[in-house]
């Protein structure tokens, strides 16, 4: 007992390396920044968030953040529940076949990515060419600079962070489940309805917050599929700090973000919790 | 089977075949453009060639910002493959309160915003009078790559047995030994699949970088944006195609050992 004991003690220390560093270099750091926008010339005061929160301007840039990462986020899940299903039944060069096509675009960085989808997406490009070969339309779809785009190319790159959470939890789904409640007489809808989806919560929830707290941050895809004209709060952190030198701006607009994103970690956590307190 | 889980089914393939094609595109486009022997981007090119590559040596920039990049991934993920197995360790065998504190933590930077993560660190060492812009860069793709390594080695030391490095010991290994003969092989493809990740992560990071690199710093992702700002040509498409080409080699070999599946327990 007594070895165990001692042995309980050392293992932090284990830790203490890790989280040491991301104590320093991460989580004081944002402490400063949150403190540091709190400290105007003065004293300390709330006036930066006052002329904030009183600019209607800086409303449209969170609606437009939220929008986008709501938006990108539904699609996300709408397309990647199923394909994590298609991946998880998949076999062999299909296997490999999924499995590439996730890992592979790793390789092409955003910037570029979000590059090649201008290429696609510009009105003589090829998807409206194909549009219009097809029939579709008669004259080229504005995609490119409209939220659309965005949409497209930010769905593009984050839908990865969905199909991995939830291909994780139906790789550990027991097949045995779904068919035992077949053969007493469940149908396919109620199997779904209230076996597989409970079960595989989790992923859904992990997946979610991935890309909702990922597609809250993005700055290089709005930047080249929409520009200037579509504001969010990560292009006016980078606006503020990098062109007009504004840090007071800078970091309200940076807490205002980091909040954001804080909720989103917090809220994931505490939903996981639940729903493995329920099961 | 009925009607409705025929229907799910074809729903589900169709949807999962159509998701890798959308996820393929961007690579299509990037090797097809860098093929092209038109600098407009013209899909499909109108004849090909190769002066894109012919043009990379002689481009300024480009060959310093890959060295750099490369060299700060590697050197944050090696560190990041160290801390995390630790924490990872003291997570998974420790009994001591706070461990899933101390997991959401760590794994924590991947979900907040680079660019504030970027600000904050660059004011903080700003603040202590630090101004070495390459050990900045290496101190702040840390924080994004260990999240990567930590998940991953994570899940897969909770499979582990830990009784197996006693036995080893047992048996007459010294402890340091018994962890490197019993441990590190079970966790190999976690380090395999968790450094790539980790790895292209750090290649790919804008946002934290932004605001730690300087003039004789730039990563390939900046010097990358910066040159589609001003003067965009398929250079750059030729230059992640390389990228795309050492990445499957990498794939290949990781395949051969240890086996593509294992690569996605992300």
């Amino acid at each position: 007992m007594k070895k165990q004991g001692e042995q309980k003690d050392r293992t932090w220390i284990l830790a203490a390396p890790g989280v040491g560093y991301l104590t320093v270099l991460y989580a004081l750091p944002l402490g400063l920044l949150l403190l540091a926008s709190f400290r105007l010339p003065e004293a300390f005061s709330i006036s930066a968030y006052i002329d904030f929160f009183g600019d209607p301007f800086n409303w449209y840039i969170i609606w437009n953040t939220l929008r986008s990462a709501l938006l990108t986020t539904a699609f996300c899940l709408l397309i990647g529940y199923p394909a994590a299903f298609a991946l998880a039944w998949s076999k062999g060069w299909l296997q490999s076949l999924f499995l590439i096509s996730l890992i592979l675009p790793l390789s092409v960085g955003i910037v570029v990515k979000a590059f090649a989808w201008t290429i696609v997406l510009r009105s003589d490009g090829v998807l409206n060419q194909a549009l219009m070969a097809l029939g579709l339309t008669s004259e080229p779809v504005r995609l490119i600079f409209t939220e659309t785009g965005l949409i497209f190319g930010a769905v593009n790159v984050f839908v990865p962070f969905m199909i991995m959470p939830v291909y994780s939890v139906i790789r550990l789904l027991d097949p045995r489940l779904a068919e035992a409640a077949r053969t007493l007489g469940a149908g396919p809808l109620y199997v779904f309805w209230k076996i597989i989806l409970p079960l595989t919560v989790p992923g859904i929830i992990a997946g979610i917050a991935f890309v909702f707290s990922l597609a809250l941050a993005m700055y290089v895809i709005p930047t080249l599929l929409v520009g200037e004209r579509f504001m969010t709060l990560s292009q006016q952190i980078a606006r503020s700090y990098l062109y007009l030198r504004n840090e007071t701006l800078g970091s309200t607009v940076a807490v205002v973000l980091l909040v954001f994103s804080l909720i989103v970690i917090v809220a994931s956590q505490w939903l996981a919790g639940k729903v493995r307190a329920n099961t | 089977m009925t009607t409705l889980e025929r229907l799910a089914r074809l729903a589900v393939w169709t949807i999962g075949l159509a998701v890798c094609v959308y996820l393929m595109v961007p690579l299509f486009v990037t090797v097809a453009v860098s093929f092209s022997a038109s600098p407009v981007f013209d899909l499909p090119p109108p004849s090909w060639s190769l002066r894109w590559y012919e043009a990379l040596g002689s481009k300024r920039g480009f060959l310093p910002s890959l060295t750099l990049s490369v060299q700060i991934a590697l050197i944050s993920t090696g560190i990041s493959l160290v801390l995390g197995t630790l924490t990872a360790i003291a997570v998974v065998k420790g009994r001591f309160p706070g461990r899933t504190a101390i997991s959401t933590f760590v794994v924590s930077p991947l979900m907040m915003p680079g660019l504030v993560i970027g600000i904050a660190l660059l004011q903080f060492l700003r603040e202590i009078g630090y101004r070495d812009a390459y050990t900045g860069l290496i101190l702040g793709h840390v924080i994004v790559t260990l999240p990567f390594i930590m998940r991953t080695v994570q899940a897969s030391l909770s499979l582990f047995d830990f009784t197996l490095i006693d036995a080893a010991r047992t048996l007459g290994l010294s402890y340091p030994k018994a962890v490197i003969k019993v441990l590190v092989p079970v966790l190999s493809p976690a380090y395999l699949s968790s450094g790539l990740f980790a790895f292209l992560a750090s290649m790919d990071n804008y946002p934290i970088s932004i605001f730690l690199t300087d003039a004789r710093n730039k990563t390939l992702p900046i010097q990358v944006l910066e040159y589609l700002e001003v003067r965009p040509d398929p250079t750059i498409a030729a230059i992640s195609s390389l990228l795309i080409l050492l990445t499957i080699i990498v794939l290949v070999i990781s395949d051969r050992l240890v086996g593509l599946r294992r690569m996605t327990d992300f």
